[in-house]
């Protein structure tokens, strides 16, 4: 198992190629569930969940069953399949066992299931890796896909923090609520831009 | 055949994924009392916390197993507690819920400023940094903390900066009671819409110095209600609402203005044909609206009487009446106008 291989592809799905503020997908509850801390954790949580467990079961369809057939081209259809089936899974499992968490986090499942995020790890761990420039691994994938959702929690989580700041600081009348959140959100891409710095392409060519 | 394979393999997931589901819904099925669902569809879902409970659902549960009482949710009152017991086919008796009030009017027009604050637009915040910009100790700030903690939208900082709570939105869950730093608001029963907006413990001229419409405990408001109705305390005058006393007279004696009356036009007494012009209601009159001479009918002046009821059950032969009643329509300045 190549340990430094993992920390790169974690880097590189926290900072580099944080799926909000890089990639730009999951916009919709980047802003949408960006207004209070405690809901844009519990949101990062939900999602980091799902994109683990969906980077598994992906993985596993198409290494097992697509790719052996030559179905390649049935990745999307087979993985929003899998994603809201599991999806489902885990918010029955979550009432049962867990009514307030279920309360807490019962409304953000829901829009998990059609979340572009778990979708887009789905496809990119069904792609090369970028640091060996081999296909993924099953750990790889997964590590990939719960790095990516750490990613999406530091930007919600951000984001929320600044949103809670900016709710009590003096805005000009035109720019509250949505589009002072839409010109910081551009500020944070902007800063995140820097961590093109630590990409690792360079030595992991040559290593 | 190659078309058919692909077609065999996404049926043969969704089958497949399609069987978990069913399988894992039965095996985690919840049982859940039907009642629950049913008060949890009465009550207002705010989740505000008032009952103690975490969440509505939490409540619902609580009140459908016998573990809470019916009455229980503040926001819902009377309306919710009667439809929670008519779901669970029990009795209770309730009366109305209350409603919040801000006991402060002094706003920039009346309360004079010591400092500008320019930081974050928060009570609290304001708090710390030098006790707040007004002179007076316990004046509104209006910056708004109580307006965040109304989960009703009931409460706004007029353009006078001070908080005002709108009684039709106001459902008395207190949340905003909590909320203000200087403990301004205050709860008082929805059938008594007066209130003393002022919550300053200075008197005389001190207080005049840096607000209009401070208390300045002169005490006339305690003479004018019924003996206990109003209590001088700490030099501000304490309503009690517990009694008959409706506190009509005390508005209008205040030399200040500090109290407020939610109700913009009072009914009006009218003396009928029955008079015999005994003349015995006019000294229970505060303002001096009844005139006439003894043995002929007495008039009421519409423009002085404030509607107070004083001389109602006063008369020997029932000619006093209110005209224009709550709830009724009205004409003043040649409108007409419904209360």
């Amino acid at each position: 198992m190549n340990l430094a291989g993992l920390i790169q592809i974690s880097i590189g799905a926290v900072l580099i190629n944080n799926f909000v503020l890089a990639r730009m997908l999951g916009l919709c509850p980047f802003l949408g569930v960006s207004k209070k801390l405690s809901s844009a954790l519990g949101m990062g949580i939900a999602v980091t969940f799902v994109m683990a467990m969906a980077s598994l079961c992906t993985w596993c369809a198409d290494a097992f069953v697509l790719a052996p057939y030559g179905l390649e081209y049935l990745q999307t259809v087979v993985f929003i399949l899998i994603i809201a089936s599991l999806v489902q899974l885990v918010e029955m499992t979550v009432q049962k066992f867990s009514p307030l968490l279920y309360e807490s986090l019962g409304i953000y499942l829901p829009l998990i299931t059609t979340n572009c995020a778990v979708l887009g790890v789905a496809l990119i761990n069904t792609g090369t890796n970028p640091y060996s420039g081999r296909a993924f691994t099953f750990v790889e994938a997964f590590v990939n896909g719960t790095m990516s959702g750490v990613g999406f929690t530091v930007a919600l989580v951000l984001m929320a923090g600044i949103r809670e700041k900016l709710d009590l600081a003096p805005i000009a009348k035109p720019l509250e609520g949505l589009p002072i959140a839409f010109l910081t959100a551009g500020l944070i891409a902007l800063a995140f831009l820097g961590f093109v710095g630590l990409g690792f392409s360079s030595f992991a060519a040559g290593g | 055949m190659i078309g058919v394979f692909p077609v065999f393999t996404l049926g043969a997931m969704g089958l497949f994924f399609g069987a978990v589901l069913g399988l894992t819904s039965r095996k985690l099925h919840i049982r859940v009392d039907a009642k629950t669902d049913k008060i949890l569809g009465v009550l207002p879902n705010i989740n505000c916390g008032a009952c103690g409970y975490p969440l509505c659902r939490g409540f619902a549960k609580a009140v459908s197993e016998g573990k809470a009482e019916p009455t229980g949710c503040v926001p819902g009152g009377f309306k919710t507690a009667h439809a929670i017991a008519d779901i669970l086919g029990v009795t209770i008796s309730v009366t109305e819920a209350g409603m919040a009030v801000v006991h402060c009017k002094g706003g920039l027009k009346e309360a004079a400023e010591r400092s500008v604050y320019r930081g974050i637009m928060d009570c609290h915040a304001a708090m710390v940094a030098g006790n707040g910009s007004k002179v007076c100790a316990d004046g509104c700030l209006g910056l708004g903390s109580c307006v965040s903690a109304c989960p009703f939208g009931a409460i706004s900082i007029t353009a006078n900066n001070v908080a005002v709570v709108n009684p039709d939105k106001c459902n008395g869950c207190g949340k905003c009671v909590g909320s203000c730093p200087r403990a301004i608001i205050g709860l008082i029963p929805r059938v008594h819409k007066i209130f003393l907006a002022c919550s300053n413990h200075d008197y005389g001229a001190k207080v005049k110095k840096y607000c209009s419409v401070g208390c300045t405990a002169c005490g006339l408001c305690v003479k004018s209600a019924a003996p206990g109705a109003i209590e001088m305390k700490d030099s501000l005058p304490k309503l009690d609402y517990s009694g008959e006393e409706n506190f009509i007279v005390a508005v209008h004696k205040c030399p200040s203005n500090c109290f407020v009356d939610l109700v913009k036009t009072r009914p009006k007494v009218n003396i009928d044909v029955k008079c015999d012009g005994s003349g015995e209601c006019v000294k229970y009159c505060p303002v001096d609206a009844i005139h006439g001479e003894p043995g002929r009918r007495y008039v009421v002046d519409k423009d002085k009487c404030i509607g107070c009821g004083l001389c109602l059950n006063k008369c020997h032969v029932h000619a006093i009446a209110l005209w224009g009643g709550l709830g009724y329509a009205q004409k003043t300045k040649g409108k007409w106008q419904k209360m």
